[in-house]
């Protein structure tokens, strides 16, 4: 059955709460080289039939709010 | 006028909606989310909680409940819609309200006491405002975000119902604004004055053995209002 990585990114000009905390957590374990970390997410579909044009009608329909977020598509074989 | 509660599962701040409403006389009865129909009411209030678990992002599956295109319709019509943290939350998401609630600033859940100074006048939520209000805040996800051009919309119209603002001994915008949100947003109106979403709990604030009856100001002016 085919499955559909499904990448979630907050765009990139809001703050990322989450990820500010894990990159701090790293710079005090000594990562001085880390400039930024962003948490986003990923949702793995499996469906009958790939139909990228109904997997995008999910992503925008529920999987990602447009007003924060971004996303890609990834299909696995 | 008869308010409709509207319950998602998760939903927890549903039960103090309806005693609030009940308390100042108004009609009240809870709905089901996956209900078609809102007929035999005249408003819509959305309860706080944690619908679906807080699942994906807050308020995302319950803004594509059953119900919500029943709450779009009142939406449009002009009737009272009334979405409380979570139901903020929800309407957002559901774009009957612009912008989105992210995590709060420093990331923590936050429960406690803000004051809150109505900016709009008009509105049928914010026209019986006479003072500061002292309302509780319970959340992890309210810091209230919006692009630049919506904001300076939000501001321009008068949309922006409430703002959070120094209470005593408060110096500091981290301290009176604690969850960051832009322009230190609390509550915000669709553009005919007819929805209000906003992340305090009005509700919680409806006694003094509570510790607060400012809710009450918010509430009362819904009686006044009538039937829509």
């Amino acid at each position: 059955m085919p499955k559909v990585r499904v990448f979630v990114t907050l765009k990139p000009s809001l703050l990322d709460t989450a990820g500010r905390t894990v990159a701090g957590a790293l710079h005090k374990l000594g990562y001085d080289e880390l400039e930024e970390a962003r948490i986003g997410k990923l949702i793995e579909l499996e469906v009958k039939d790939y139909d990228e044009k109904r997997v995008k009608e999910m992503c925008d329909k529920l999987l990602a709010n447009p007003v924060i977020e971004d996303y890609r598509l990834e299909l696995v074989k | 006028m008869r308010v409709a509660v509207v319950r998602f599962p998760g939903s927890n701040c549903d039960q103090d909606g309806l005693y609030s409403l009940r308390g100042i006389g108004i009609q009240a009865d809870y709905v089901w989310q996956d209900d078609h129909s809102l007929k035999g009411f005249d408003a819509v209030w959305i309860p706080g909680g944690f619908s679906y678990g807080d699942y994906l992002r807050c308020g995302a599956m319950a803004a594509r409940a059953p119900i919500m295109d029943e709450v779009k319709r009142f939406a449009d019509e002009g009737r009272i819609v009334f979405g409380i943290c979570n139901g903020f939350q929800v309407l957002c998401e559901s774009g009957i309200l612009p912008g989105a609630l992210m995590g709060n600033l420093r990331q923590k859940f936050l429960c406690r006491y803000v004051h809150l100074d109505r900016v709009n006048t008009t509105s049928p939520f914010t026209q019986g405002v006479t003072k500061t209000l002292r309302i509780p805040i319970a959340h992890g996800e309210g810091r209230y975000v919006a692009d630049k051009d919506t904001l300076k919309r939000l501001e321009g119209e008068g949309l922006v119902a409430f703002r959070y603002v120094a209470g005593p001994g408060e110096t500091s915008e981290e301290e009176f604004n604690p969850n960051g949100s832009d322009n230190a947003i609390a509550g915000i109106l669709n553009p005919k004055g007819n929805v209000l979403g906003m992340m305090p709990h009005p509700e919680r604030s409806v006694s003094e053995t509570l510790g607060s009856t400012d809710g009450l100001q918010i509430l009362q002016a819904l009686k006044l209002v009538g039937v829509a």
